[in-house]
């Protein structure tokens, strides 16, 4: 997992509360083998539909989501983490997490970055006013940050210190455990010589 | 203070606990099979690494695989695509996979045991939930997600929260005809299907003690239809002697170690579970579902229930919505139920015990004009070994269809389903909407039950034959 320190990219606001994990990528197309191409059911159902943000040039290429609140809630897919990753978001804004998908979130390397609801419509305000403009998500110091000027957004937000620690430092799950190689290396050493083993 | 057969298995496995943070347990055999590794394997390309013990993992093909023409490419391409996949995966990580027309192919469920891989005292693990099947030997067997069946390959460790205990005790005998599948169902009906959930269950007594090895496999299989993380059975003499001489049995000094270390994993008489049922043997019968969880069932002398009969509202919808999707009427007699398909197979009952038992009721007879009989052995080796035994021959002489290995109707991920509407009588484990098919009706039953089900056309005993 690519550790995360601070990203800036362009942000795009989805004006939606309690968006499940079916809205974010429905079951249809959860048959691929892979852990990659998720992106083209994300959102599957509104990417139909002309207006829809993303279908918006300015925003196509953005990489922080702004959305209201109860965002992922529903189906516990680690898919739904996986399509906004592969569609190439690095963080999620918003004022309420389902737990699931904050936890799936963690483990995956995707910022859900917790903030109050009022910093939610500033920056929906403000990226709707300048499309294309620029979100940071500072991890290190829990801000995230948008705007110039009298309207520029500035704000902390929330994210638990143990994986905060882990998306600092690019570890994932699979990476901690790696830390206590010797352990199990250890361990190996000393399970009985009758236990099965495959040739 | 003692401690239990499922907090000794706990405790030999774990490779650091740290105050605070779950248990990292080292993991002795990981199962694979083709529809929850794809995405498990991809995650392993894409951060460079490899799978740590490809000797302690083994891979099989199941859930897609057609149990006819099983020598010809696979039809449906989504299930082609999950099985090609697992076959490239298993040549480039190094792991050993038993495809489809491989003598050793089947159930990852029933490959294990049968193997001689399965064994007391170990941690076995799976992306499925029916891995609790293992249980049956005294191994700590349960089912985990595809980021977990990824953490398993890279690192043969699982972070892991310490369960809590449950004793099953069952005393007495089961009366002649009544299967440890009626037990099984019937304890379900008992608990609910949330009874047992975040307990590892140790089912114990004189009635469990004197089941084959076959039987306990289904008791423990079906630890998860009532919310089990696990089922347990301490290994015993019934144990040992199914395991010694299999394909990957410790033999020699080796087995003296092995039968020495996993004779002390009883729990002791004074460790004490979290929690205890207690059930009495003698008083059970031939039991089978009406709805549409495992835990919706009667005896099969019994009717189908009326929704007020039950005292909480949530049981009582879920009885009205159960009754509305099986087309039943309450009172309905369940011996009237008539069924169209009867499903003998699965990592429940599809081994070769089960196989004689059926084909012991429909040997002489025919199945019934409206129904048809389709029998599904759990493995290749089951198949072949079937064969032997002239079992094929009885089954298809009643009328039956013999298939190829493979978890098939179970769950209808190949091509054979249930048409909409159409009912079972299966003697797997799921009774979900759906579950074999959409729209079909499932009765969840025994082999004795599916067996002279398919000769009488309504779901029946084998008492009911003569
Ligand atoms: S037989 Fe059924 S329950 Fe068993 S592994 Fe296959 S699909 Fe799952």
């Amino acid at each position: 997992m690519d550790a995360f320190t601070t990203h800036t990219g362009v942000g795009v606001p989805l004006r939606r509360s309690n968006v499940d994990t079916d809205q974010i990528i429905p079951a249809v197309y959860l048959k691929r083998v892979t852990r990659t191409g998720f992106e083209d059911g994300l959102f599957a159902a509104w990417r139909g539909d002309e207006s829809f943000v993303l279908n918006q040039e300015a925003y196509a290429a953005g990489s922080v989501l702004v959305a209201g609140p109860d965002f992922g809630t529903g189906s516990s897919r680690e898919h739904a983490v996986w399509a906004l990753q592969n569609y190439g978001f690095r963080a999620v804004i918003s004022s309420r997490f389902a737990d699931i998908f904050r936890g799936n979130s963690g483990k995956a390397g995707l910022v859900a970055a917790q903030v109050d609801e009022k910093v939610v419509q500033r920056l929906w305000d403000l990226l709707e006013a300048e499309p294309g403009a620029t979100v940071t998500v500072d991890l290190e110091s829990r801000t995230v940050r948008a705007g110039e000027g009298p309207d520029a957004v500035e704000d902390s937000f929330d994210i638990d210190d143990y994986t905060r620690w882990r998306l600092l430092e690019g570890l994932d799950d699979v990476s901690i455990t790696l830390t206590h190689d010797e352990d199990i290396t250890s361990f190996e050493a000393g399970r009985p010589a009758w236990k099965p083993a495959l040739t | 203070m003692g401690r239990t057969l499922a907090e000794k298995v706990w405790d030999e496995h774990v490779v650091r606990s740290t105050p605070g943070e779950p248990d990292l347990l080292y993991i002795d055999l990981h199962l694979i099979h083709e529809v929850t590794s794809p995405q498990a394997f991809d995650g392993l390309r894409l951060a460079g690494r490899t799978v740590r013990r490809p000797d302690l993992t083994i891979a099989t093909e199941d859930h897609n695989v057609p149990t006819v023409d099983w020598d010809k490419p696979i039809a449906d391409p989504v299930s082609r695509t999950q099985v090609e996949t697992l076959r490239r995966n298993a040549e480039e990580f190094g792991v050993r996979l038993h495809p489809l027309g491989d003598v050793e192919q089947g159930i990852v469920h029933v490959v294990g045991p049968q193997l001689g891989l399965t064994q007391p005292g170990m941690t076995i693990v799976c992306g499925d939930s029916h891995t609790s099947t293992h249980g049956a030997f005294g191994a700590l067997a349960f089912g985990i997600g595809t980021s977990e069946v990824e953490h398993v390959l890279a690192t043969q460790t699982l972070p892991q929260a310490r369960p809590r205990t449950m004793a099953v005790t069952v005393n007495g005998s089961l009366p002649a005809g009544v299967t440890a599948k009626d037990l099984v169902l019937a304890l379900i009906t008992h608990t609910g299907t949330g009874g047992g959930q975040g307990y590892v269950v140790e089912y114990r007594g004189p009635a469990i003690e004197e089941l084959s090895m076959e039987a306990r496999m289904t008791i423990c299989n079906m630890s998860i239809e009532w919310g089990a993380k696990a089922g347990m059975i301490a290994p015993d003499q019934t144990t040992f002697d199914y395991v010694r001489g299999r394909p990957e049995a410790p033999t020699g000094a080796d087995w003296d170690a092995a039968v020495e270390h996993w004779t002390s994993l009883r729990t002791d008489d004074d460790a004490e579970f979290d929690q205890e049922i207690v059930l009495d043997a003698s008083e059970m019968a031939p039991f089978v579902t009406w709805g549409t969880n495992p835990g919706q069932g009667v005896p099969l002398s019994g009717s189908v229930p009326y929704p007020s009969d039950f005292e909480e509202e949530g049981d009582r919808v879920a009885a009205e919505n159960a009754l509305r999707y099986m087309a039943l009427e309450a009172g309905t007699p369940m011996r009237e139920v008539a069924v169209d398909t009867v499903f003998i197979g699965s990592c429940t009952n599809g081994r070769i015990e089960d196989l004689r038992l059926a084909a012991s009721i429909i040997e002489g007879r025919t199945v019934d004009a409206d129904t048809r009989l389709l029998v599904v052995p759990g493995s290749a080796r089951v198949r072949l070994q079937a064969e032997s035994e002239g079992l094929d021959v009885v089954f298809k002489q009643a009328g039956a269809e013999w298939r190829g290995a493979g978890c098939s109707m179970c769950l209808g991920m190949n091509p054979d389903t249930l048409a909409p509407g159409e009912r079972s009588a299966s003697t797997s484990n799921r009774n979900f909407e759906g579950r074999q098919g959409k729209g079909g009706r499932t009765h969840l039953v025994s082999i004795p039950v599916a067996a002279a089900t398919a000769v009488r056309g309504t779901l029946s005993s084998p008492a009911d034959l003569d």
